[in-house]
């Protein structure tokens, strides 16, 4: 295989690039310029198909096909980057605004031009204050040049972009929590269907990508669908931006083609460059939180659409590993993983709300040292009855709670009985009594917990 | 913010009081408009510029923001207290996040959280007697390859150690940023004419409040 060139990161480092005269010295808005003057909107939509694009925010949805499904009869368009980016173990697009920013926006304008978008909102967390500086000077500046506006290039095609601020919200990184959110209100997601490229922001037809997915269309354009196309698996092409975190000794953010092992991402030279202070792997969760978790002989999955279910995961993700040192309680990793999504679960659902929150309590009392065995099939069932799978819930948040617990419960159950064995006799009952005294008070609840 | 129930035998806020949002900021919260089809959907931008320019938003700027975008004031509650970025009560003029996910637990963050606690004196979500600080903690900020990670209002601190809590907490510079927030054009662009960008929001709606 011919030795993988970088394309997304290439202009990384390069003084100044976050400046447009820099950004087009490095043949900068080329692409789109000649894209939008030359060709039909249809035309980019049926390249970006042909080249395989697969959504790099989670769900891999391809996204040509997804631009495809909008009603052909529209005047207004909408679309919304998703750069909401709170999925914990997930920085590649915080790094991709900070590095690059004028990338974003050219992928934006072809991205646009291709779905006869008006109007751009790029959906932007809170948290990314530099980054918000960053791209808002950016886009003023593509404004300033004409990039943004009435008659980009001077050709007919005409579009705004604005960067719309979250404000702390998990679930608002959902698509149609993303459009609630930016309509005013709370981010709860809607049912579908109706899609957001059929009913989406103010009743319009939407599209919603990832900053990433937007990050690949140019480069699609400059370098031709072939050779996307070479790069990458069977069902997964492009390069796509791996990170990597927790004790490693380079964390970061890191380019490579689609299929990377989970043993490259931590060891590699190019990559992680291993572990710090001579720890152990003991796991490692690959995708971002919500995809579950790989034991150390498991490293060895490639991280693309299709390998990673062969290990029992969600999905591919987000591509942001999260080591998990050997010395590290797995007990404490899963009340970690199971307060983040009861913290974020918006409520709306029952399944979800209290499955979440149920978990979290049952976690938090396996950390405190007072778990039982039956508590770990308990998890596992709680994890089999929420979610969009079973159909119990309006979004995939209690899908991607229940990836990382079951499969933490499931493969290192040996670690989890020798813990909850080694427990003090009594432990369960004083823990109990001291965090939720009704359930001795109440005569029946009493009964139905000592007989467990 | 968590749920919470307000006393309706009171009145909430005094009702005859002068108005809390300036014209300026009405303005400003105005300018949003041609960018949305609604008027509701510039209610985030709207919390952002008030609670920026005042600290939080008191249950009276939120009746005033409902005025201005021409909602009812419970609209404004409802999506405020969905959201853990805005404040309805004080807080300090420095808000230290402290991120507590996975990625950033591994490696130390509970350690780092409780050198705040006890170089601030605070527990999570207190504020400190004098209003300098308040303390929180947060899920993933997206930065996990330098965690542990702090957030002092807009500046993010990487890769802190506890030994070095005290003295970043100790420096009046913790929340400058770099770069410093964005102004209009201040790049070789800034010559260029722009009369596209005329009609609308212009660029950081927080500069150019701070500077009215
Ligand atoms: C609970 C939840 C949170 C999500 N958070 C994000 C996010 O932070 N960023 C993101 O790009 N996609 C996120 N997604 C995926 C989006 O719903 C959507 O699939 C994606 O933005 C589509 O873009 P793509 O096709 O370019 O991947 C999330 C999904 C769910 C269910
Ligand atoms: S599944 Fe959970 S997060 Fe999603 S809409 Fe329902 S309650 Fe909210
Ligand atoms: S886990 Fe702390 S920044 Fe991601």
């Amino acid at each position: 295989m011919a030795k993988f060139e970088p394309v997304l990161t290439k202009n990384f480092g390069i003084e100044g690039i976050r400046t447009l005269d820099v950004y087009r010295k490095q043949g900068g808005y080329k692409t789109a310029e000649k894209v939008i003057k030359e060709q039909k909107p249809e035309e980019v939509v049926e390249v970006v198909k042909a080249s395989g694009l697969r959504g790099r925010g989670g769900a891999g949805f391809p996204a040509g096909l997804k631009w495809s499904f909008l009603p052909p009869d529209r005047e207004v368009t909408y679309f919304c980057v998703n750069a909401d980016e709170s999925e914990p173990g997930t920085f590649c697009n915080r790094v991709l605004m900070e590095e690059d920013p004028h990338q974003l926006l050219e992928g934006i304008l072809i991205a646009g031009f291709a779905t006869k978008t008006t109007t751009a909102f790029i959906y932007m967390r809170v948290e990314f204050h530099e980054q918000f500086h960053i791209l808002q000077k950016a886009v003023d500046e593509a404004y300033a040049a004409g990039y943004f506006g009435k008659n980009v290039f001077g050709s007919d095609y005409s579009i705004d972009c604005y960067i719309h601020r979250g404000a702390g919200a998990y679930v608002c990184g959902e698509e149609t929590g993303l459009i609630e959110s930016l309509e005013g209100k709370r981010g709860w997601p809607r049912i579908k269907p109706p899609f957001p490229a059929i009913e989406g922001a103010f009743k319009r037809p939407t599209v919603v990508n990832n900053v990433e997915t937007l990050c690949c269309v140019p480069h699609i354009f400059e370098r031709g669908v072939d050779w996307f196309r070479g790069i990458g698996t069977e069902n997964s092409k492009g390069p796509k931006l791996y990170t990597v975190s927790g004790p490693v000794n380079r964390p970061g953010c890191f380019e490579a083609a689609l299929g990377l092992t989970a043993r490259d991402l931590i060891f590699g030279d190019d990559h992680g460059q291993g572990m710090r202070d001579g720890k152990k792997v003991k796991g490692c969760i690959p995708g971002g939180l919500s995809v579950g978790v790989l034991t150390e002989a498991e490293l060895d999955c490639h991280l693309c659409f299709d390998d990673v279910r062969n290990y029992g995961l969600l999905g591919l993700g987000t591509a942001g590993a999260i080591v998990i040192p050997d010395d590290a309680d797995i007990r404490q990793v899963l009340k970690n993983i199971a307060r983040f999504y009861s913290h974020e679960s918006c409520g709306q659902c029952t399944q979800c709300r209290e499955g979440t929150n149920w978990m979290y309590k049952i976690a938090a009392r396996i950390a405190a040292g007072a778990g039982r065995i039956s508590d770990l099939d308990l998890l596992v069932d709680i994890t089999t009855n929420m979610g969009m799978m079973p159909g119990l819930s309006i979004c995939g948040l209690p899908d991607g709670a229940a990836f990382p617990i079951r499969t933490i419960v499931q493969k290192f159950r040996s670690e989890f009985e020798e813990h909850i064995r080694n427990q003090k006799p009594g432990v369960v009952e004083q823990v109990i009594r001291k965090t939720n005294p009704a359930a001795y008070e109440l005569p029946i609840l009493g009964q139905r917990a000592v007989s467990v | 913010m968590a749920w919470q129930a307000l006393d309706r035998t009171k009145p909430v806020f005094d009702k005859d009081a002068p108005p809390v949002l300036s014209e300026a900021l009405r303005a400003k919260i105005r300018s949003f408009f041609p960018r949305y089809e609604t008027q509701r959907a510039a209610l985030l931008p709207a919390l952002h510029v008030v609670q920026d320019a005042l600290g939080h938003v008191s249950h009276k700027a939120m009746a005033e923001i409902a005025e201005v975008l021409e909602i009812p004031p419970s609209a404004v509650l409802d999506t405020l207290s969905f959201y853990t970025h805005y404040w309805d009560h004080e807080r300090g003029s420095k808000v230290v996040v402290a991120c507590r996910s996975l990625s950033c637990q591994l490696v130390g963050a509970e350690k780092v959280l409780d050198a705040c606690k006890a170089e601030l004196g605070i527990d999570e979500h207190g504020t400190t007697e004098d209003g300098k600080y308040s303390l929180v903690t947060e899920e993933c900020l997206a930065a996990c390859d330098h965690g542990p990670c702090l957030l002092i209002n807009e500046k993010l601190h990487k890769c802190v150690t506890p030994e070095e809590v005290a003295r970043i907490l100790k420096d009046p510079k913790n929340a400058e940023i770099d770069p410093p927030r964005s102004n209009l054009f201040d790049g070789p662009a800034a010559a260029a004419p722009a009369p596209a960008i005329e009609a609308v929001g212009k660029t950081s709606d927080i500069q150019e409040m701070r500077e009215s």
